[in-house]
C-alpha cells in the first residue's frame, strides 16, 4: 500500500464520513417524530387510525430497510416523483426506524404503572402535572437507553444507503475502490472510520443505561 | 486445641479476617467446634455471621487466618513453605463434606425435588443414577417431603424448598452442616416445619452451624452459643448462660432489642 | 398495444416469482447459515466475556465493541473483497455466512452473557455448595436456565438476520434483493417487483415474529431463579 495513495483518498473518505453523520441525524429527527406520532396513533380512541398505525409498525418491522429504500427511491420515480438518493435514504431510514422506536415509546408509558397516575391525582395534581412529574420522567428512564441505542444503528444502517447511491461512507469507498484497486486497506479504514464514530455513541448508551436503571420505575 | 477428652475438633478456625474493600467484616475469629456440636451463632445484622459460615466452604475467601476440618486445610494447599489457593477440583472436594443450606434455598428450579436432592450424588459423587435417586427419596421422606418427589419448586411453599434444599445438603453425606438464617425468608406458619427437621438432625448428631434469629429455637438446640458483633465473638458459652446471664454488656443489649426479655447480670442471681 | 407496468407484471408474473422463490430458498440458506455461525460465535464470546482470565475478558469485550461498532456491510465488503485482494476469494454465499455470522456472534455475545447473568447468583452458589465445580456448576446448573432467557432475543435476532440478508446482494450472492434488482434490471418494473419482494420478506418475518412473541409470553411465566 502507498501512503500517497492513502493521502489521496483519506480526505475524500472523511468527507463522506461527514455525509453520514448527516444522514444519520436527519434521519434520526424523522424517526423520533414519526415514531411519536405512530406510538399516539397506536394509543387513539379511534379504531381505524390505532390498527392502521399498528399494520404500519409491522410493514416497517417485516420487511428489510434496503426493500423499503428501493421502493422509496425507485419505485416513486417510475410513479414521477423523483427525490435525490440522498433524500430518499433520509425518509426511507427515518420512517423504517420510526415504527422501532414508536415501540419504545408504547413500552415506555405503558411500563409506569397505572396507579402512579392515581397516585398522582389522589395528593391533586392535575393530569398535566401528573404527566410531567410522575409519568414522563419514569417513562423517559425507559425510553431513552433504547433511544439512544438505535441512534447507534441508524449510524450504521446508513450503509445500506449507498446501495442506492446516496452519497455516504461505503458509496465513496465502493467508488474508490474501483479506482486505487485496494478494498482491504480502503475497507478497513472505512471500518475504523465507522468505530471512531459508533463506539463513542455506543458508550454513551451504555452509560444511558447504567444510570437510567438506576432510578426506579414502579411497574 | 484438643478439648478434655484430648479429640481434635471437627472444625477449627484460626484469626479469621475478611475484608471487603475497605469495610473489614471479619476482624480475627477464632473457633473450635466438637464433632457432634450443635452451634448457634446470634448477633445483629453487619456482625459478620453469614460471612463467617461462607468462608468455612470458602464461597469467600478469607483474607487472613486458617480453617481446618479434621486437621485439614481449607481452600489452601500448603506447598513447599507456601500457601496456595487450592485448584477448582480440590475445593470442589472439600464442599462436598461440608453441606449449606441457604436464607432463600436456591432450589434448582429446572429440576424436580427428587432430582435436586439426587443431582450432587449422581454429578459430583458420580453414583449410579438410580440408586442416586433411591437414596434421594428416602431423604425426601426424611424430611417428610416423599410425596411431593416429581414437583418442580415453584409449585412448592417456602417451607417446603427449604427442606428439599435441607435433603439436597445431606445427599452429600457432609461431615457438618451450615445453617445460614434457614428460615428468615419464610412465613412465620412455614417456620416450625423447618425447625423440626433442623432438631432431628441435631438429635442424630450432626455437627452443626446454626446461623439465626429464632433464640427461642437456638436456646433448645445448641450446645454452645456463640454472639457476634462489628465481625468478632463477643461471648460464647452454653445456652442458659447466653440467653439468661450474659455477662457483656453488648450481648445483654442484643438480646434486649431483639428479644423482650428481661436478661439479669450475672452478679443478680 | 403499449401495455403499463402493472399489466406487464401480470403477464410476466410466473416467470418473476419462479425466480424471486429461487432467491427466498437462498435468503433462508443464508439466514440459516449466519444464524448457525453467529450462535456458535456467541457462546464462545460469552465464555470469554465471563470468564475469570482478565486476558480472555479483554479479548472478548474487544470482539463485540469492535464488530458491534462497524456496519454488516462494510464486514461483508472486507471479507468479500478485501480477503480476494490479498488471495483469499470466497464465493458470495459463504463470504456472505460468514460474515453475518461474526458480525451477529459480536451482538449474540452480549445476549448470552446477559441470559447467565439472568441466573441469580444463589443458583452457582448452591451448586458449588453441594461440591460441583465452576465448570459443571455452569453446564448442568446455571446455562440450562440461561438458555430460556436467552431464546426471545435469539429469535428476535434471527428475525433482523432475516432481513439483514438483503445486504448480502450487494456482494452478488444469489438470494432474494439481488435476483429482484436483477429483474428490475430487466424489465423496469421496480414498484411492482419491490412490492412483491416486501411481501415475501413478510410471509417469512411474520410467522417468526409470532413464534417470538409466544416464547416471550411463556418467558413470563418461566422457570428460571
Amino acid at each position: 500500500m502507498s501512503w500517497d495513495d492513502l493521502r489521496e483518498w483519506l480526505p475524500q473518505l472523511l468527507a463522506a464520513a461527514g455525509g453520514t453523520l448527516k444522514m444519520t441525524a436527519l434521519a434520526y429527527v424523522i424517526a423520533v417524530v414519526v415514531g411519536l406520532l405512530l406510538a399516539l396513533a397506536r394509543r387513539s380512541r379511534r379504531r381505524g387510525v390505532a390498527v392502521a398505525a399498528g399494520w404500519y409498525v409491522d410493514l416497517m418491522r417485516g420487511t428489510p430497510a434496503l426493500t423499503q429504500l428501493f421502493l422509496i427511491y425507485f419505485g416513486l420515480a417510475s410513479a414521477g416523483i423523483v427525490l435525490s438518493a440522498f433524500v430518499a435514504a433520509v425518509i426511507g431510514l427515518g420512517l423504517n426506524y420510526a415504527a422501532y422506536m414508536s415501540e419504545v415509546y408504547r413500552a415506555g408509558i405503558a411500563a409506569v404503572h397505572r396507579g402512579q397516575r392515581e397516585a398522582a391525582l389522589a395528593i391533586g395534581m392535575t393530569n398535566a402535572l401528573a404527566m410531567r412529574s410522575v409519568i414522563l420522567p419514569q417513562a423517559l428512564r425507559i425510553i431513552v437507553p433504547p433511544m439512544a441505542n438505535y441512534a447507534v444503528s441508524l449510524l450504521k444502517d446508513t450503509s445500506v444507503a449507498s446501495l442506492i447511491s446516496a452519497p455516504e461512507l461505503m458509496l465513496r469507498a465502493r467508488d474508490l475502490s474501483s479506482e486505487y484497486f485496494m478494498p482491504m486497506e480502503l475497507y478497513l479504514v472505512v471500518g475504523a472510520m465507522y468505530l471512531v464514530m459508533a463506539y463513542p455513541l455506543g458508550k454513551c448508551a451504555q452509560y444511558l443505561e447504567v444510570r437510567m436503571g438506576k432510578g426506579r420505575v414502579a411497574s | 486445641m484438643a478439648d478434655e477428652a484430648g479429640r481434635r475438633p471437627l472444625l477449627q478456625i484460626v484469626g479469621l479476617h475478611k475484608r471487603f474493600g475497605l469495610l473489614e467484616v471479619l476482624r480475627g475469629v477464632s473457633l473450635a467446634v466438637q464433632a457432634g456440636e450443635t452451634l448457634s451463632i446470634i448477633g445483629p445484622s453487619g456482625s459478620g455471621k453469614t460471612t463467617l459460615l461462607r468462608c468455612i466452604n470458602w464461597l469467600e475467601r478469607p483474607t487472613d487466618g486458617e480453617i481446618l476440618i479434621n486437621g485439614q486445610l481449607i481452600g489452601e494447599k500448603q506447598t513447599g513453605g507456601r500457601r496456595v489457593e487450592m485448584r477448582d477440583v480440590d475445593l470442589a472436594r472439600m464442599r462436598a463434606r461440608i453441606g449449606m443450606v441457604f436464607q432463600r434455598f436456591y432450589l434448582f428450579p429446572h429440576l424436580t425435588a427428587l432430582d435436586n436432592v439426587a443431582i450432587g450424588p449422581i454429578k459430583v459423587l458420580r453414583q449410579q443414577a438410580t440408586a442416586a435417586r433411591r437414596d434421594a427419596l428416602a431423604l425426601l421422606e426424611k424430611v417428610g417431603l416423599a410425596h411431593k418427589r416429581d414437583i418442580y419448586p415453584e409449585m412448592l411453599s417456602g417451607g417446603q424448598q427449604q427442606r428439599v434444599a435441607i435433603a439436597r445438603a445431606l445427599a452429600m453425606q457432609p461431615a457438618l452442616m451450615l445453617f445460614d438464617e434457614a428460615t428468615s425468608a419464610l412465613d412465620p406458619e412455614l417456620v416450625g416445619e423447618v425447625l423440626t427437621v433442623i432438631r432431628q438432625l441435631a438429635a442424630e448428631g450432626m455437627t452443626m452451624l446454626i446461623v439465626t434469629h429464632e433464640m427461642q429455637f437456638a436456646e433448645d438446640i445448641s450446645d454452645r452459643v456463640i454472639f457476634m458483633d462489628h465481625g468478632q465473638i463477643v461471648e460464647e458459652g452454653p445456652p442458659h448462660r447466653i440467653f439468661r446471664s450474659p455477662e457483656q454488656a453488648r450481648t445483654r443489649a442484643f438480646l434486649r432489642a431483639v428479644i423482650d426479655r428481661q436478661v439479669y447480670p450475672v452478679d443478680a442471681v | 398495444m403499449n401495455l403499463g407496468p402493472w399489466e406487464r407484471f401480470a403477464a410476466q408474473f410466473p416467470y418473476l416469482m419462479e425466480t424471486l422463490l429461487l432467491g427466498v430458498e437462498m435468503t433462508i440458506i443464508v439466514t440459516f447459515g449466519g444464524f448457525v455461525v453467529a450462535t456458535a460465535t456467541g457462546m464462545l464470546g460469552a465464555l470469554l466475556r465471563t470468564s475469570r482470565l482478565m486476558v480472555l475478558r479483554v479479548i472478548g469485550t474487544l470482539y463485540v465493541d469492535v464488530f458491534r461498532a462497524v456496519p454488516v456491510l462494510t464486514q461483508l465488503f472486507i471479507i468479500y473483497f478485501g480477503l480476494a485482494e490479498i488471495g483469499l476469494k470466497l464465493d458470495p454465499i459463504p463470504a456472505a455466512i460468514i460474515g453475518f455470522g461474526i458480525h451477529g456472534g459480536a451482538y449474540l455475545t452480549e445476549v448470552f452473557r446477559a441470559g447467565i447473568e439472568a441466573v441469580h447468583r444463589g443458583q452457582n452458589e448452591a451448586a458449588l455448595a453441594i461440591g460441583m465445580t465452576p465448570a459443571q456448576a455452569l453446564r448442568i446448573i446455571v446455562l440450562p436456565q440461561a438458555m430460556r432467557v436467552v431464546l426471545p432475543p435469539l429469535g428476535n435476532y434471527a428475525i433482523g438476520l432475516l432481513k439483514d440478508t438483503s445486504v448480502a446482494s450487494s456482494v452478488a450472492a444469489p438470494e432474494l434483493s439481488f435476483r429482484a434488482h436483477m429483474l428490475v434490471d430487466q424489465t423496469y418494473l421496480s414498484t411492482q417487483i419491490y412490492l412483491t419482494v416486501a411481501a415475501l420478506y413478510l410471509a417469512m418475518s411474520l410467522p417468526l415474529s409470532r413464534l417470538v412473541h409466544s416464547l416471550e409470553r411463556r418467558m413470563a411465566r418461566g422457570r428460571v431463579a
